[in-house]
């Protein structure tokens, strides 16, 4: 500051603000609040950046502390076991586990062709305004609290289920053991269907912005050729968003195999595997929802292992869509 | 690039046999049916959409009324109750959250715009949030037992600050990573101007690039709220829920979410009705706060 005036002689001499007061003239200010005022924002900002992946790691080493005594009592058993007798302490975690992964892979099998099928809608088929409308409906199926889905899935959804989806599929691919059994419009199809609808929109809004980043040049020499709306979408929009895609459905998977009160509503609570998707069952979200709050002693330890599990498989795919989605982007920055 | 290219049928062979040649009525055909396909899928997230409101409207609004709003729950059976402690139980959970996790937010966000920028300690910070946006809400619910509820290290009771803390850890990610979005918009130029004139980085950040970003900013903040204040898990292990009316956070707290959570599947008509009216209340505040959210981001933008 000092050899400001001094570098440029042509130019007046700035003079300093007149002592109102309050300080000594501005660069005297300047100077303190750079030695105060800035370190001490600076270090605030910081102090909420730390916050942030403290709590992380606070998670991480919390629920591992808690998990110790189930860990050291079953080993790595725990995850493969179907046991749940809490009278004589024998805990597994395949049952939820299992369920977790049935009900997330119903889910993303319709919401990830349905959902891409819509970005391509909204991105390149649709007039503006109609895509204005069906992105805030979108929005707001993605606002709906996972409760409200809850309650919807079932007194409605199920019911529905129960009278048309579940005869129509016993009726058609009832020779699959997939879709045998009690048709009580309640298990892990309708928790699957419902999933779907809630990672429908999160999925799709990831993979419009994807198929957004295609260049207009590219689209526009396509249709210069004489192709039609389809062909452009096939042939220029789907290979230029197809990577970015991946990180999209990967979002989703992490939303959908944590998702709690809809499934807890309309899975039914069974700890049986069973072949069927009509049966009832449970997810390691659902166990927890049911069971943590009486749970005391070893059971209490079972059950925040199963919470750590859910934590490193969540974990697990969000680094994965991450690393994907940045290197897509750096890619697509060059 | 001076060269002449004279085209042929032979170097368009290769590109007939991956595009075989169509008559032009059938690439319309097929370009008809698959605009046909598009919209009916872009309708099913519409259709559901509309089957849960009216579900919700048709079954809350035969709950709401004046006593609803304003009176305790009763017990099955005993007519005249109401969520009164739920909605303010609700609402000061979901206040105090904002109060600890926006201010922490904005300040990580800050440093993740302003300060942090492309160090390597950013993009831990950044990755740190976007695990915790990632983390299921009902972890939280667990880590806040974990840490505030449950002996040794918690009190030994569920209180409505356990459920506030578990709320402001979902608030905390959301805010930090919109904030660093809307303050990166604002342009480098406001920022060299600012500090040219002398101002300290300090001011320039609060008062230059905040009142820039001011409504990108709110609109985080309100979304982040819309979020929370219809979250269920995180309170179920902390909050719990209370029949009576708040008069302390120190203790369990009744609230809308929790409320519904155990009066839904419960096989009283009349308790059931009570969480529809509660759906509906949770659905119309959490929709109306995204529905302002768009339309101050829109407003700021034109």
């Amino acid at each position: 500051m000092a050899g400001y005036p001094e570098a440029h002689p042509g130019l007046p001499t700035p003079t300093p603000l007149a002592d109102d007061g309050r300080g000594t003239g501005w660069t005297s200010n300047v100077a303190r609040s750079r030695n105060t005022g800035d370190l001490i924002f600076q270090s605030l900002t910081g102090l909420g950046a730390v916050v942030v992946v403290a709590v992380v790691g606070a998670i991480l080493l919390l629920l591992l502390w808690k998990s110790m005594p189930s860990i050291q009592r079953f080993g790595l058993g725990f995850i493969t076991s179907s046991d749940w007798d809490p009278l004589h302490e024998r805990f597994g975690a395949w049952p939820s586990i299992y369920g977790t992964l049935v009900t997330t892979a119903i889910a993303m099998l319709l919401a990830v062709p349905l959902s891409l099928v819509t970005a391509l809608f909204l991105v390149d088929l649709s007039p503006p305004w109609l895509s204005r409308i069906v992105g805030t409906g979108l929005e707001l199926l993605a606002a709906v609290p996972s409760i409200i889905y809850g309650m919807w899935g079932m007194t409605v959804f199920a019911s529905f289920m129960q009278r048309w989806i579940e005869p129509g599929l016993a009726g058609t691919l009832g020779f699959l053991p997939l879709f045998q059994g009690q048709m009580n419009g309640m298990g892990m199809l309708t928790a699957g269907l419902i999933l779907a609808l809630m990672i429908l929109p999160y999925i799709c809004a990831v993979s419009r912005d994807v198929f957004r980043m295609t260049p207009g040049v590219l689209k526009e020499s396509a249709y210069g050729m004489g192709a039609t709306t389809w062909e452009v979408t096939r042939d220029v929009t789907i290979p230029y968003g197809m990577r970015g895609i991946l990180g999209a459905v990967f979002l989703g998977l992490a939303r959908a195999i944590g998702e709690t009160m809809a499934v807890t509503f309309v899975i039914g609570d069974n700890r049986h595997v069973a072949a069927s998707l009509f049966a009832s069952g449970n997810t390691i979200s659902s166990t927890l929802a049911n069971q943590f709050n009486e749970a005391t002693g070893i059971k209490y330890s079972v059950l925040v292992e199963l919470g750590l599990v859910l934590f490193l498989i969540t974990v697990a795919f969000e680094i994965f869509a991450h690393l994907w989605l940045r290197r897509l982007r750096n890619a697509g920055g060059r | 690039m001076a060269a002449t290219v004279t085209i042929s049928p032979q170097t368009l062979r290769p590109l007939a046999e991956t595009m075989r040649p169509r008559s032009m009525a059938w690439r319309r055909g097929v370009d008809l049916l698959v605009r046909v396909i598009a919209s009916l899928s872009a309708c099913v997230g519409l259709i559901a959409l509309t089957w849960i409101l009216l579900t919700v409207c048709i079954r809350g609004g035969a709950a709401i009324s004046w006593t609803f709003l304003t009176q305790l729950p009763t017990p099955p059976g005993v007519s005249g109750g109401g969520v009164s402690n739920a909605i303010v139980g609700t609402c000061l959970m979901t206040l105090l959250a904002g109060l600890a996790g926006i201010p922490l937010g904005l300040l990580a966000g800050v440093y993740l715009a302003e300060y942090g920028k492309n160090s390597a300690v950013a993009s831990a910070v950044r990755f740190a949030a976007n695990i915790l946006m990632g983390t299921p809400s009902i972890l939280i619910g667990v880590f806040i037992n974990v840490l505030l509820v449950s002996p040794p290290i918690g009190l030994g009771h569920y209180s409505g600050y356990a459920g506030a803390a578990a709320l402001a850890i979902i608030v905390l990610p959301v805010v930090a990573r919109t904030s660093e979005d809307m303050l990166r918009l604002v342009p480098d130029t406001l920022r060299e101007s600012a500090l040219a004139l002398g101002c300290p980085r300090w001011r320039m950040t609060l008062d230059i690039i905040f009142r820039a970003a001011r409504g990108g900013l709110l609109t985080g903040v309100i979304l982040a709220i819309a979020r929370v204040s219809g979250e269920t898990a995180p309170l179920l292990f902390t909050a719990l829920n209370s029949e009576y009316s708040v008069r302390s956070l120190d203790e369990q707290t009744a609230n809308l979410t929790v409320f519904i959570a155990n009066k839904g599947p419960s096989p009283y008509a009349d308790w059931q009705q009570m969480a529809w009216g509660a759906s509906l209340l949770i659905t119309l505040g959490v929709l109306s706060l995204i529905l302002i959210a768009r339309f101050t981001l829109r407003e700021r933008k034109s």
